[in-house]
């Protein structure tokens, strides 16, 4: 479905991708997690083909973006992480306006335009202008957008960012929906909780190059179930262990002030690379 | 439905939302140079033979349909830097053609409206000159030639001081100098030479050519029709660079 094969990306003097391969399958929700400036968005860039690739390769549904561009054009839908909404029309306009984009049929844009509306709750802002809704509302009429095409993947770059939680929620609620009705997603994020909520396996990305790629739950079991972080006066340490018991009698034994907690995506990145996500 | 006529009505929809402001800012400088420099100045000049006035309106016409279309660049810039909406379009199935295309035609839509603004002034000045079917092919021409040059400038530069500095640098000296206010002809030939290079000159020479039912040239419209068609492929290189 998302192919990647030697994906190289530098630009004034900076290697942003330094040869990633990637095999997406179809219907999967596939997260791509790192810091920022690992080289997330550059991969959703270089994937919708709004920049090009240094070296190497990409497919979406078997379509070459470099050789067929258009052909590999209809078979996304794409949510950047920036709004990117035509804040003076509304909403009806801006959904029409991406339908045309997309050569569809007036008639088949008023049809799926009521219902993907109905789909992200936003039915009763058809006539709204953008500026004048919020963020949350803004976020799921993108998501609206890219999906009226009838894409067979979606790509959503950092869809959550500068949401708060409880519109962090919904949001994840539509991402799952949308998989449920057999959309490939290609996720980036650098929120942990997303990854671990929504992902059915996650590449972690670190300097251009993916470090590790697995099931979320793979990826933390090499370090155990449980972590406790200890405090002492200049330092944080966390230990890793197989079972909460094992965790509880290293704590009890501890004199240091300390957290006991699950072991997260955060942990397995870190042990991996040795810096923190977020 | 084709990608271009998507870009075309995007801008349709904005302009009609602004339209009431736009016709008024379009109905201003061309009022104050017909007060100031036709009606006040003008009453006692004669430029080949006709009123300073009917020498002025075309050049006036021609002025106003070049800073309007190359106005397109601005939408564009604030389209791309401010609201990321050239990344909604460079993500959908719409060629650099297309794009350009429906900006060009955007721009050019704008650049009649405001020249039919300076003919329905012009009139209220109890000026009714022939508009012909060669006045209105010039003035298509030189709308198009200036929409498809904002186009492919819009895609070079990397900031609104850029296209601030494009209009200083490119549309300002050709308003002034471009034969929109006095005869070119009256002017040294080096003078000449160097002003007939600008492509208003010839727009504003044979706007009112048409207008006032002189000779026509055939150059300038020649002229124009090329450097229209070297816009349009300049601009479509462009649109695929900025994929960088």
């Amino acid at each position: 479905m998302i192919h990647l094969q030697g994906l190289v990306k530098a630009y004034k003097g900076i290697q942003a991708l330094r040869g990633i391969d990637l095999w997406v399958r179809p219907g999967e929700l596939f997260a791509y997690l790192g810091p920022n400036g690992a080289g997330k968005t550059t991969t959703i860039r270089i994937l919708a083909g709004l920049t090009r690739a240094t070296a190497g390769r990409a497919w979406l549904n078997g379509h070459d973006i470099a050789t067929e561009p258009l052909a590999a054009k209809k078979q996304f839908g794409l949510v950047p992480q920036h709004l990117n909404l035509d804040s003076e029309l509304t909403v009806t306009e801006n959904l029409l306006i991406h339908g045309m984009l997309h050569r569809l049929p007036y008639r088949t844009v008023r049809t799926r335009m009521e219902h993907l509306l109905e789909y992200v709750e936003l039915t009763d802002k058809r006539r709204a202008f953008v500026k004048h809704l919020s963020g949350g509302m803004k976020r799921r009429l993108m998501i609206a957008r890219a999906l009226l095409h009838e894409p067979q993947i979606l790509f959503l770059d950092e869809p959550s960012v500068g949401l708060d939680a409880n519109i962090r929620r919904r949001i994840w609620a539509l991402i799952k929906k949308i998989q449920q009705e057999g959309v490939t997603i290609f996720l980036t994020t650098h929120y942990i909780e997303e990854a671990e909520f929504l992902a059915e396996r996650v590449a972690f990305l670190d300097q251009g190059r993916i470090v590790a790629l697995d099931t979320p739950a793979k990826l933390m079991a090499n370090l155990g179930q449980w972590a406790v972080d200890q405090f002492t006066h200049d330092n944080l340490k966390t230990h890793y262990f197989r079972s909460r018991e094992e965790a509880q009698q290293f704590a009890a034994s501890t004199t240091a002030s300390f957290t006991l907690r699950r072991v997260n995506l955060e942990d397995a990145f870190l042990a991996l690379t040795g810096r923190k996500v977020s | 439905m084709p990608g271009w006529l998507a870009v075309y009505l995007r801008e349709l929809f904005i302009l009609r939302r602004r339209l009431s402001r736009l016709l008024l800012a379009w109905a201003v400088s061309p009022l104050l140079y017909l007060i100031a420099f036709g009606y006040a100045m003008g009453q006692s000049l004669s430029v080949q033979g006709h009123t300073y006035l009917e020498f002025l309106l075309p050049g006036l016409i021609a002025m106003a349909s070049m800073t309007q279309a190359f106005a397109i660049g601005s939408e564009i810039n604030i389209a791309r830097f401010y609201w990321h909406i050239f990344e909604e379009i460079q993500s959908a199935p719409v060629s650099s053609a297309s794009f350009v295309l429906g900006e060009t035609l955007a721009g050019l839509t704008r650049a009649l409206l405001a020249a039919s603004v300076i003919i329905l002034l012009g009139a209220l000045f109890g000026l009714v000159l022939s508009y012909n079917p060669y006045f209105w092919a010039v003035l298509l021409l030189n709308s198009f030639v200036f929409a498809a040059l904002a186009v492919a400038l819009a895609m070079v530069v990397e900031s609104h001081a850029d296209q601030a500095l494009l209009n200083s640098l490119i549309i300002t000296p050709m308003a002034f100098l471009g034969g929109t206010f006095f005869p070119v002809d009256r002017l040294p030939w080096w003078a000449q030479k160097v002003l007939y290079l600008l492509p208003l000159t010839h727009a504003a020479q044979a706007m009112r050519a048409a207008a006032l039912r002189l000779e026509l040239s055939g150059l300038s419209y020649l002229l124009l029709a090329t450097l229209g068609a070297v816009s349009f492929i300049f601009a479509v290189c462009t649109v695929r660079r900025a994929r960088d």
